[in-house]
């Protein structure tokens, strides 16, 4: 593994509360001290005019193997990561098995080995088969890699079972991160439940649906004293049930989708599947709540929901279409078009919750951070680029993304993985003897 | 009018530049008028004994109906071939559609058949939209979901228009179930656009609170409104909602919202009753009621033919033959969609933009004559 010189960049890694123009030096897969090598760069990156911060951490993303290939891959989910600018994603276990058992995680871990594209760590089914009875083996699953605990796709509706998971994970110190939503309140849903779901004759689902379990899940995990991580919260209620519990000391923490702090369900008037998501897309309102949590940090983190699915699935009737849409590869310029270009986060900001904390959460103490002996996974941002997102240049195998077509700003451009460049968009990596940039 | 054998179009076809009729929701008021305009003139041609013109001679229209349908595909076949169109129905039931076809690519094998109008109900709201974004040949939107039924708002209007003389500064109130109606969608974009006031009427599980955002009355209390109202639309409820919780029992539904003799002794002597079918008699309405004096339930029936076959002709671009006359025969080329041909000349209710009306600029009708003011060239 060459030893890399980045040369020039504004540095960013608020793990280490740094936010300065200087040269980071990788080796041997590992971050070099501040200052630079002994030894001779083999590479050299021109970082100028870019950002370089820890490698993004995305934990929350569905790789659809096994079962679903026809959607995605874990290989190109992966590949999809690094052209997005994240280096680890955390993927969900509703394939099809689940990833409920040890064997399972394994193959993940497995097939990602085999990709060498982005880390993909697995989070493994609270519960056999994802079907909310029985807890899964927490424990063999922990061996087998799982660095999380979800039923995601379901909620865990069963209070008692939720209790046990939390209680039963601290074992562990592994989060359970919960799809909040109480089902008997979503059934036939398609959109959130309000005045465009009327207008549009569309069944909904309400705001509300979301608001109970996260308060009930609140109140376990203060019973309990497990960890609980909010996923894709939507709802100006929830964040302010997250914000109160953690001022009551809970372990609760929450992470919020680009989709949810950009779109409203207005879209939804031109039928277009592309705006149908779980949780749904909600009014103004709860749109200005999930920033104003991001920006009090009640929203530690920014995670995708990335949800692949064949083109032939989405372009169906509204009913018939399935939930969700890719995000990896919007994740930058969304985040920038919605929270930095708007004022609501500085750079250092939102990268926090794309690096620190999601390592944080998961317990990846080596990632996330540019701290002299870390693992060498960097990203490259040019924070200055305009341009069109054009989903058919996406590495992902799906296009289902709302996004199309979007004039934006902000791109990865070059990504360390493990000290090796993985991906990049070209003309700033020099081979050793090159003349080194003034 | 009666007495002129060819009748002329009225100012409607010249307001008139769409592709799809996809719902009420999406026309200006000029637009919704030129439908009814036009329907008045076809339905002076039910009342004579030959009852069929040229029109849309040559034309395939294609009933597409994803959820049984009695009344509005037959009054959609029958105004299809009244204006002499070939017409052909598909439903799903023993197609290719119950061996896992996607519903676009049976809509596409319709429309390689040559489909001109496809005429489309389906369960799913915005699924008419879907093809229309996805197919040439143009959409209407015969129900979708809970969403709308354009031609079953217009008959509506059309019905309260010829009883009343007019739609602006009536009252008119809805009852029912709002909240799952496309009739009611309908009936209120229509209504609210044309100047009525509307007010909503049912138990508080089935008529959304949020319509108030539109400037519609929401009550629970029928006993309290139906004084005020010179229509009531009584829309159809569905045995259904009632196992889902949404009301305790069709008893108690009919105690409170059932339009009795001794109900309409409180209302407007010269009170309109709708009712878009099929009734449930001894629920929404009583039988008397539903056969007294008040009720136009079939004036609805015959005014939704005059409607459809507006519809059609509008949407199939008849005006751009330059003729008027619903006797003229069909002088387009062979081969050539008339909403492709070129225009003769660039006056006259021709020089409307042909093809796809849905982004082109709307011909607001005070750039044509008045009524009658129809141009020949």
């Amino acid at each position: 593994m060459a030893t890399i010189q980045i040369t020039g960049g504004r540095i960013i890694d608020p793990s280490q509360g740094l936010d300065r123009l200087g040269d980071l030096w990788i080796s041997r897969g590992r971050i070099l001290p501040m200052g630079g090598s002994s030894e001779e760069a083999e590479l050299v990156i021109d970082a100028r005019g870019l950002i370089v911060c820890p490698g993004l951490i995305d934990i929350h993303v569905h790789l659809r193997e096994p079962g679903n290939e026809e959607d995605e891959t874990i290989a190109t989910g992966a590949a999809a990561a690094l052209a997005g600018g994240v280096t680890s994603v955390a993927c969900m276990p509703n394939t099809q098995p689940a990833i409920d058992t040890q064997a399972a995680a394994e193959f993940v871990v497995l097939q990602a080995q085999r990709a060498r594209q982005a880390h993909v760590f697995p989070v493994g089914a609270v519960s056999k088969g994802r079907r909310g009875e029985e807890l899964a083996e927490l424990g063999q699953l922990v061996a087998g890699g799982a660095v999380a605990f979800t039923d995601d796709g379901a909620p865990v509706a069963s209070a008692d079972l939720m209790r046990r998971a939390l209680e039963y994970s601290r074992m562990f110190d592994r989060v359970i991160m919960q799809h909040c939503q109480v089902p008997e309140l979503t059934v036939g849903g398609v959109m959130h439940e309000g005045f465009e779901s009327m207008r549009l004759g569309l069944p909904g689902m309400p705001g509300a649906a979301e608001d109970i379990m996260v308060a009930r899940d609140i109140r376990l995990a203060e019973i309990t004293g497990g960890r609980l991580h909010i996923q894709h919260i939507s709802t100006a209620r929830s964040v302010e049930l997250v914000r109160e519990g953690q001022r009551r000391g809970v372990r609760v923490t929450a992470e919020a989708c680009p989709h949810h702090f950009t779109l409203t369900d207005e879209m939804l008037r031109t039928f277009d599947s592309h705006y149908k998501m779980n949780p749904p897309l909600r009014t103004w309102s709860d749109v200005e709540a999930v920033i104003g949590g991001l920006k009090d940090n009640t929203i530690e983190i920014i995670a995708t929901d990335h949800a692949p699915h064949a083109r032939e699935k989405k372009m169906r009737e509204l009913d018939q279409a399935p939930f969700g849409i890719i995000g990896l590869e919007t994740l930058i310029p969304i985040t920038v078009t919605s929270l930095i270009d708007k004022g609501h986060l500085t750079w250092p900001e939102a990268l926090a919750k794309l690096t620190r904390n999601p390592a944080n959460l998961l317990g990846l103490t080596n990632k996330g951070t540019l701290r002299p002996g870390a693992d060498a996974d960097v990203t490259l941002i040019d924070p200055n680029v305009c341009w069109t997102i054009d989903p058919s240049r996406f590495r992902s195998k799906s296009r289902n993304t709302p996004f199309g077509g979007w004039d934006v700003r902000g791109q990865a451009h070059t990504v360390i993985v493990g000290g090796e460049v993985r991906f990049t968009r070209g003309g700033i990596v020099q081979q050793a003897g090159a003349p080194v940039p003034a | 009018m009666s007495t002129v054998s060819s009748p002329r179009l009225g100012p409607g076809a010249a307001r008139w530049s769409r592709k799809h009729l996809l719902g009420l929701e999406d026309l200006v008021p000029e637009e919704i008028l030129a439908i009814l305009d036009t329907a008045e003139s076809f339905a002076e041609i039910s009342t004579r004994s030959r009852k069929k013109v040229p029109a849309l001679q040559g034309r395939i229209v294609f009933n597409l109906f994803f959820e049984s349908s009695t009344r509005t595909r037959t009054s959609f076949s029958l105004a299809a071939k009244r204006l002499s169109a070939d017409t052909q129905d598909f439903s799903p039931s023993g197609s290719s559609v119950s061996k896992g076809e996607s519903f676009i690519d049976t809509a596409k094998n319709i429309e390689a058949m040559g489909a001109d109008v496809l005429v489309v109900r389906h369960p799913t709201p915005g699924a008419p939209h879907l093809l229309a974004q996805h197919l040439k040949c143009s959409i209407i939107n015969a129900g979708d979901g809970a969403h709308e039924h354009p031609t079953q708002g217009l008959l509506d209007l059309m019905t309260i228009r010829r009883a009343k003389g007019r739609i602006q500064g009536l009252t008119v109130g809805l009852l029912g179930d709002i909240a799952h109606s496309r009739v009611a969608r309908s009936n209120i974009w229509g209504l609210s656009k044309l100047g009525a006031k509307v007010i909503l009427c049912g138990p508080p599980t089935l008529v959304p609170k949020a319509w108030e955002r539109l400037g519609c009355e929401v009550t629970h209390d029928l006993d309290a409104v139906l004084p005020r109202c010179d229509v009531v639309n009584v829309l159809r409820i569905q045995f259904e909602r009632q196992k889902r919780g949404l009301f305790p029992s069709v008893a108690e539904y009919s105690q409170f919202y059932m339009m009795t003799q001794q109900r309409l002794d409180s209302a407007k002597d010269d009170l309109l009753l709708l009712a878009p079918g099929p009734i449930n008699r001894g629920v929404e309405l009583t039988p008397e009621v539903a056969d007294g004096r008040h009720s136009a339930i079939l004036d609805q029936v015959t005014n939704g033919l005059a409607v459809r076959m507006a519809v059609l002709f509008l949407l199939s671009g008849r005006r751009e033959s330059r003729g008027s006359s619903f006797e003229e025969t069909d002088g387009h080329p062979p081969g050539r969609r008339p909403s492709q041909a070129p225009h003769p000349s660039g006056s006259g209710p021709g020089s409307v933009g042909a093809g796809d009306g849905l982004d082109q600029d709307r011909t607001r009708s005070g750039r044509e004559g008045g009524p009658g003011g129809n141009p020949r060239p």
